[in-house]
């Protein structure tokens, strides 16, 4: 990874710090997951998902809601998961 | 390490409602205001608050802010400042109104007044029966709350400096407040925000618990702060468990749910708070509640395999009432305890939610300690609000929709005091101390250095751990004494966390490191707090007070009706006395607080 990548993922991650513990805990078992590499359409996806009001991005993440944008909808399947925190 | 100075008339940390609304004030006076946040603001957590505010604006039913007083000062189990809190109630329906015309979408009823809602505690005619008196905007108060004010903000040009970590407080030999030093996350690059006036409002502490509803975000960064720089910190034993979090989780249920008619039950489906609440049952207040919770649990009347949480049932409610008042709610239990609301009860146990105690205030916002003339000498240039403060009208248990009305109030009423004194006897910026950045310089070396040191996150565990095993919803006398030995060990090991990472450009992991020096002051000072004081009130609930006529539910008000203050060195505590003096109407005189 170099330096670019670095700071990508880091600015990514601190994104992921939201308003909402629902959000959070999404998002910390999504960092926990992954692998060490997003890839750039991976990681430009996510930080779309990221600009968005935590309300919006929890009603995505819920399930209550579908991506506008269906270039989303694998990053937001990646995200969502079953019950049994 | 280089140190840029900016200067500003006033520095706000932290940018949920307390900070907007503290920024409106100043901002709209025509000083040159700086706010500096970790997040964007609107995604400070104020975002996550559903249930509303609370203001007696009687748009539904008769209502008066002596009687929302009455409740305040009892929910607090006398240990509110009862000028404060009438300060704060008799102002609501002023900072709500106010908000409605910043373009807050309140909801409504049919004849365009806002509607309002009953809410847990909140009773009409001093205590007789729950009163509508819930102000929202369905279960996005907090969210609107934030846009509404973030907005005019903007229009006032205030300065955000947002990814900016603040990290120490300057103060000069006089103990005057200069501003902070702050570091930009974006470069690492330090700076100092040199202001007249320093206000925090950083909400609070929650993460110090293993399971809270607090997001990450809530490390406590004003109180670390300000405990660093010698200022103590009031009645942080004082911890609101809310009811309901999801058990598992501890994502919160709003209480709104049980205000729109959901139901407690436990393993034998019965609606137990009826026989520890006859008057208020499910809508009692919040500690109240989360007692009976754990007492049904205790003696065995819990449910699930391990009969480790209870029931909350809404599925006697209209679905269409459901998705309409309280949409998220079905959401939330799908994702985190796996159930359809509508059609099977939610499993809930009481989850760490709210810090009463803080940095201590006056009703003015300006921060107050014990000094040789008085035991509230102001603090020259320091101001808080919101939950990182203590005012005290909180008590010993806050009342649900009365945080953020505390945050509107005392956030307005703190910028309302820095823009007082700055033009009622406006003065140049005092000169910074050759030491102004010595702290936050020492700090950053030791952890840049720091060889075989504590992983950060491990630490974090343990602290969390100890904090939920020793001082948790009910506290014991031995677990409370092995926890201050424990915190301490803990705080040892903050003392030397090593981070891996050394880079400079957002390094996340320094950040967490930074934070959780903030946390642990929090959680030393809870946990001590907690152990010196040996009788039961409002949410700090000991095994070893028991509840005898002299002492109604171990409240012992001749020894304890009395604030503390934690200072960070040598773990001391002060006290100091509650004030019971009103402001223009009489005492509310003490009893027992029953519901």
């Amino acid at each position: 990874m170099n330096e670019q990548q670095r700071i990508r993922r880091e600015r990514l991650r601190w994104h992921s710090r939201r308003a909402l513990l629902e959000l959070d805990l999404v998002m910390r078992r999504f960092w926990q997951s992954q692998p060490e590499l997003l890839d750039d359409l991976q990681a430009e996806q996510l930080e779309c998902l990221l600009a968005m009001e935590d309300h919006d991005l929890w009603e995505l993440l819920s399930g209550r809601q579908e991506p506008a944008d269906p270039a989303l909808q694998g990053m937001v399947a990646l995200l969502r998961q079953p019950a049994g925190f | 390490m280089k140190v840029t100075v900016r200067k500003f008339d006033a520095v706000i940390v932290g940018a949920g409602g307390a900070g907007l609304r503290a920024a409106i004030q100043l901002s709209e006076a025509g000083l040159k205001t700086a706010v500096l946040s970790k997040v964007f603001p609107t995604r400070s957590h104020t975002v996550a608050a559903q249930g509303g505010v609370a203001a007696s604006l009687g748009n539904s039913e008769e209502d008066h802010w002596h009687w929302h007083m009455y409740d305040t000062v009892k929910g607090s189990d006398w240990l509110g400042d009862q000028d404060a809190i009438e300060f704060m109630c008799k102002k609501a329906n002023e900072v709500v109104i106010e908000l409605e015309h910043y373009g807050m979408p309140f909801d409504r009823l049919d004849n365009g007044r806002i509607y309002q809602r009953p809410f847990g505690g909140h009773m009409s005619n001093f205590g007789e029966k729950p009163v509508r008196r819930s102000c929202a905007a369905a279960d996005r108060t907090g969210h609107a709350m934030l846009h509404a004010m973030y907005q005019r903000n903007v229009k006032a040009n205030t300065q955000f400096f947002v990814e900016w970590l603040a990290l120490d407080l300057i103060r000069d030999a006089e103990g005057d407040v200069l501003g902070v030093t702050a570091m930009e996350m974006e470069t690492g690059d330090l700076y100092a925000f040199h202001a007249k006036a320093t206000i925090f409002a950083t909400g609070g502490a929650g993460r110090i618990y293993y399971s809270s509803t607090n997001a990450f975000i809530n490390t406590g960064d004003g109180a670390g702060m300000a405990a660093r720089a010698g200022i103590p910190l009031e009645d942080m034993e004082f911890w609101q468990f809310h009811p309901t979090g999801v058990a598992g989780a501890g994502v919160l249920i709003t209480e709104g749910v049980r205000g729109e008619g959901g139901i407690l039950r436990n393993s034998a489906g019965e609606r137990f708070m009826e026989r520890y609440a006859p008057n208020a049952k499910d809508l009692a207040s919040r500690d109240v509640v989360s007692r009976a919770m754990v007492t049904e649990i205790n003696e065995g009347r819990g449910c699930g395999p391990n009969k480790d949480f209870v029931l909350l049932d809404i599925t006697h409610l209209p679905p269409e009432t459901i998705m309409k008042r309280l949409p998220g709610i079905h959401e939330i239990a799908l994702q985190f305890a796996g159930v359809d609301a509508l059609r099977e009860p939610i499993p809930v146990v009481p989850t760490c939610h709210y810090q009463m105690g803080g940095i201590p205030t006056n009703f003015k916002g300006q921060v107050v300690v014990p000094g040789k003339r008085s035991q509230n000498e102001i603090v020259p240039g320091f101001y808080a609000a919101g939950e990182c403060a203590c005012a005290s009208v909180h008590g010993a248990n806050r009342l649900g929709t009365n945080s953020l009305l505390d945050l509107l109030v005392f956030g307005k009423s703190a910028g309302e005091s820095a823009v007082d004194e700055m033009k009622q006897s406006p003065k140049p910026h005092k000169e910074l101390p050759a030491d102004a950045f010595d702290r936050t310089l020492e700090r950053l070396h030791r952890l840049n250095t720091q060889k075989d040191g504590a992983s950060v996150h491990e630490t974090q565990l343990d602290m969390q751990r100890t904090m939920q095993k020793h001082a948790g919803v009910f506290r014991f006398a031995d677990l409370l004494k092995q926890g201050v030995q424990k915190i301490i060990e803990v705080q040892k090991d903050v003392e030397r966390t090593e981070i891996k990472d050394k880079s400079k450009v957002f390094n996340t992991a320094r950040v967490e490191a930074l934070e959780l020096d903030n946390l642990i002051e929090v959680a030393v000072a809870t946990m001590v707090s907690a152990e010196a004081r040996k009788e039961s009130r409002g949410a700090h609930v000991r095994d070893d007070a028991p509840d005898t006529p002299e002492r109604p539910d171990g409240r012992d008000d001749v020894n304890w009706l009395k604030h503390s203050l934690w200072f960070k060195d040598a773990n001391r505590l002060e006290y100091k006395s509650v004030t019971l003096r009103p402001l223009t109407v009489e005492t509310i005189a003490l009893k027992k607080r029953a519901y």
